[in-house]
């Protein structure tokens, strides 16, 4: 197992290779000529709403469904129709699927004895992996004296300890409580670097995705949508699923009037000010683009910025939502928009906030603050 | 791909699975159907078929000890359930309604009809009537009453046992709510839990039928040469001549057994619905 | 529910019913049995309780004693055939697609619920010399004879000169066949409701881990499926002992069980404490089997 530090980057080919892939049932398509690859050493996320076929796919990787179409190839080879137990891969299931009729080193063991080998060589092996998910001590425990925690760590001592290629967690951290759920999370990433194996998470909760993946894959019904890393997803979003899935978003629809030389203009129905924003890919003058503004980066304040210009629009407070360390802001620029939402911290007590409901604000953003969206 | 490849878990979509539910199914349906076939076959030896006839039914119909073997067996069943189920009734509420010393015990005692070996039960009634004396040569239907009682002895613990399951659903409230009306405790019993028990009542009723009517070896030991039933009269059929009229008697018993089952199921299937 | 005292009418106008019958017509009568068992005979149907053993002591003639040895055997031998049969048919409906385990549940009871002795003798027009099994197989012997002749063997009479019927009723294997046709159900019940409990995902981290389809069977599904197998072989184990029927229409003169050998007792050897004696061995043997049960259900910690 290699020391600390972030696992190299891809070095060679990739050590999953997903073409074409799809899995219908009767005329439902769970999973639609999905693409992807998977690096060696990535923290890779499958992240989606319910029902958009991560789970499935991740299914399909470790062979306990087999696919109606497409490939898998696994370090170059291909795996599509190899069954589950004879995969490099492994797997922590999202109920851990720990044997309840074994004891926690038998469970670790399991896998190695299928391999054969010593039998003081798998315990050595067992209790090494229980070491590595801190149950060090725990090997004579049942199952039924664990709590869930433990027991998921069970389930990844059991899948690591086989070395596999690739690890994969179904929604690892959904069972847990919140305060478990966070550290969980730097300790999933911290064993990944200690281990070194790629490891393909699937989940629902972005903040998940966003705070332990290296590359995030979003899917919706079936499809991938945009594979990225975090911040190229946050800030760059592909479309407007996208920019909806991944935080909260504003989408005001416009015309595309100008694209050229790394700078669009949008014409936005209850916008006045002219709508500019700088961006690589440009869209064809006029199609319809969303602006897509995260609220934290829209400037709210209760005088008219200095300079007249671009980028800025007028509007009412119409809801403050307080969250503590934030407030969002919903405000009405226009009768036929959606509520505009700006977040922005609370620097101050709340008693001595600048304005309140039904106060008249200004809203402005720079042209790097969003994206402009074609689909 | 033609169809989608057998998933690891899917077992029941491989050949080999398949063919051993198909082979098991061959293996309990077959004597059955064998039998029910060759009573409309017009041979008596059974073997070859040589054509369709109801002529056996109706020399089975004109045979008036196996007639008169049915009507018994009618007769015991009605009334053997009858006293059953109330029976039944009453040990499922007393069991479930009140606690007190050696109740396991009792327990026990009530579960022995049900886990003894039918022959025991019925040796033991046999010997029962006969060291009291039971009169013999009573006029239809007392003639019966021995098989009757001995069938209630065995048929009454299942009922206690499908009413209890049936009662362990009820919602106390139901009964707090009539008696904070006002309701006296004779009235709850009737007007909330007896209409709450009727599936129960129900399903118990026509297991306990079903019982008694298929019921061999205690009848056995419990009849006499002037009262016999219907599986008794069938097994000295099948004992010492065996005719398609056997087969035929034997199909009808078939029929009837699947028909009261089947309007136990649809019953409890309908509540289910309305439990819902 | 009520402590006893505080409903002491209502305790007693239930209660007393039920009671009374269980007490009159039923422990009454098995008293009655249990005394005769201590009787000696005393002409032809006279008998005294006299408080002898000989009627147990009887019993362990080599005579009986075979008896008994060839029903534990018998039911032994069915509760293991009904569940290596049985497993396959309870998996196969625990997976099949939920439209079509009601249906295929339903199609495994309703044999049940005919009349064991319309069963049983349905077996004899199948089991049989000229029956259905004996023609099925000297169907296959013709065609495979045909076979062989076109493909020029015919001469050598490989499968001999004539099909020699298997004599598969009035013995031994008549006895076992009937017995676990009329007893598969109860096997087929239990283990379906353990089985439709089992975690499937407890499978497929065992084939997820490497192990074969078989490996994972035993040493998962079979090992958490446990409760299911004993209540089933229970419930296949107790009736199959104390079976009368089965034996008497398809067993042969030396095939007989102990319900047989009673039933004699009773009913032509009139020799009632001899059959008190042996009814009671069998029930206290029912008794020794569930007490087994339960003693192997508390050992397993209630998994």
């Amino acid at each position: 197992m290699s020391t600390s530090g972030p696992p190299a980057a891809a070095d060679g080919a990739p050590i999953i290779e997903i073409s074409g892939l799809s899995k219908r049932f009767g005329d439902f398509a769970a999973v639609d000529k999905v693409n992807l690859s998977v690096e060696r050493g990535e923290f890779f996320a499958l992240l989606g709403p319910s029902g958009c076929g991560k789970t499935t796919l991740l299914r399909m990787l470790a062979g306990l469904d087999l696919p109606s179409d497409g490939r898998i190839r696994i370090d170059g080879q291909d795996m599509s129709l190899v069954p589950a137990n004879r995969r490099p891969v492994n797997m922590v299931f999202q109920s851990y699927a720990v044997f309840p009729h074994m004891s926690v080193l038998d469970n670790v063991g399991y896998g190695l004895r299928i391999d054969g080998g010593a039998r003081d060589e798998i315990r050595r092996r067992a209790e090494e992996a229980l070491e590595l998910v801190k149950l060090g001590g725990y090997g004579s425990r049942r199952p039924d004296q664990l709590s869930g925690g433990q027991r998921q760590r069970v389930a990844l001592a059991r899948a690591l300890v086989k070395r596999p290629k690739v690890l994969l967690l179904d929604e690892p951290l959904s069972a847990l409580d919140a305060k478990l759920r966070e550290a969980m999370r730097l300790e999933l990433v911290n064993l990944q670097e200690t281990v070194g194996i790629t490891f393909v998470i699937v989940t629902h909760d972005q903040s998940e995705a966003l705070s332990m993946a290296t590359r995030i894959a979003v899917m919706n019904a079936g499809e991938v949508q945009q594979i990225a890393p975090p911040a190229e997803l946050y800030e760059f979003p592909a479309s407007r699923f996208v920019a909806d899935f991944i935080g909260s978003v504003n989408l005001i629809e416009g015309r595309v009037e100008a694209a050229e030389n790394g700078r669009i203009r949008l014409a936005c129905p209850g916008i006045t000010a002219p709508v500019e924003i700088e961006q690589d890919r440009l869209p064809a003058v006029g199609t319809t683009g969303w602006l897509a503004l995260r609220p934290e980066k829209i400037d709210i304040a209760k005088e008219p910025p200095a300079e007249v210009g671009l980028n800025r629009v007028s509007g009412v407070v119409e809801e403050i939502t307080y969250l503590g360390e934030t407030s969002v802001y919903h405000v009405r620029v226009a009768p036929n928009l959606p509520l505009i939402k700006v977040s922005s911290a609370n620097l101050d007590r709340v008693t001595r906030r600048a304005f309140t409901w039904e106060d008249p604000v200004h809203l402005s953003w720079t042209s790097s603050c969003g994206v402009v969206l074609d689909r | 791909m033609a169809r989608a490849p057998i998933g690891p878990l899917e077992y029941t979509r491989r050949t080999w699975m398949r063919l051993t539910l198909l082979a098991t199914f061959v293996f309990l349906y077959a004597p059955i159907v064998t039998l029910v076939a060759f009573s409309f076959n017009d041979s008596r030896r059974n073997i070859v078929w040589r054509g369709f006839t109801t002529k056996y039914y109706e020399r089975a119909l004109g045979n008036s000890e196996l007639i008169e073997a049915f009507v018994n067996s009618l007769t015991i069943a009605l009334l053997s359930t009858l006293i059953a189920t109330v029976l039944g009734a009453l040990t499922a509420l007393f069991l479930w309604r009140f606690r007190f010393p050696f109740k396991a015990g009792y327990e026990g005692a009530m579960a022995l009809p049900i886990v003894i070996p039918e022959i025991c039960m019925g040796v033991a009634m046999l010997a029962f009537f006969a060291k009291v004396g039971w009169p013999s040569g009573l006029p239809w239907p007392f003639s019966l009453s021995a098989i009757i009682i001995a069938h209630v002895s065995f048929s009454f613990p299942f009922v206690a046992v499908v009413v209890r399951a049936r009662l362990a659903g009820f919602n106390q409230e139901l009964a707090e709510a009539a008696q904070d009306l006002g309701a006296s405790e004779w009235r709850v019993f009737w007007d909330v839990m007896v209409p709450f028990m009727r599936p129960g009542l129900v399903a118990g009723a026509l297991l306990a039928f079903t019982l008694s009517l298929d019921d061999f070896v205690i009848t056995f030991f419990t009849s006499g040469p002037d009262t016999v039933t219907f599986p008794v009269k069938v097994y000295s059929m099948v004992r010492f001549s065996v005719t398609p009229e056997v087969n035929a008697a034997s199909t009808v018993l078939i029929a009837l057994t699947v028909v009261l089952t089947g309007a136990a199921l649809w019953l409890q299937f309908r509540q289910e619905k309305k439990d819902r | 529910m009520e402590d006893w005292r505080r409903g002491r009418s209502a305790f007693w106008l239930i209660g007393l019913g039920p009671t009374f019958w269980l007490a009159l017509f039923f422990l009454v009568p098995l008293a009655i049995v249990w005394l005769y068992s201590f009787a000696e005979l005393r002409g032809l149907v006279d008998m005294e309780v006299t408080g002898t053993l000989d009627n147990y002591a009887r019993a362990l003639d080599p005579l009986y004693l075979d008896v008994f040895g060839k029903s534990l055997a018998f039911a032994g031998l069915t509760t293991v055939v009904s569940l290596v049969v049985g497993f396959p048919v309870a998996l196969a409906i625990v997976f099949a697609p939920p439209r079509w385990r009601p249906v295929l549940l339903l199609l495994v009871i309703l044999p049940f619920w005919t009349n064991l002795l319309i069963r049983t003798y349905a077996l004899i027009a199948v089991l049989r010399v000229r029956g259905f099994a004996n023609f099925t197989l000297e169907w296959i012997w013709e065609q495979s004879n045909t076979l062989l002749s076109l493909l020029g063997l015919g001469s050598y009479q490989l499968l001999g000169e004539r099909f020699e019927p298997l004599e598969l009723l009035y013995n031994n294997t008549a006895v076992v066949i009937g017995l676990v046709y009329v007893h598969l159900p109860f096997m087929v019940l239990p283990l379906y409701a353990a089985l439709e409990k089992l975690d499937r995902s407890l499978i497929e981290a065992a084939l997820d881990l490497g192990a074969s389809q078989w490996r994972a069977f035993l040493t998962v599904v079979v090992p958490l499926s446990m409760p299911g197998i004993v209540s089933g072989a229970i419930l296949v184990f107790i009736p199959a002992l104390g079976s009368f029927l089965t034996p008497d229409l398809l067993g042969g003169t030396d095939s007989q069980m102990i319900a047989n050998v009673i039933e004699r007792q009773f009913k032509s050897a009139n020799d009632w404490p001899f059959g008190a004696a042996l009814s009671f061995l069998l029930m206290y043997l029912t008794f020794a089997a569930l007490a087994l049960r339960a003693f192997v259900a508390r050992g397993r910690g209630g998994l």
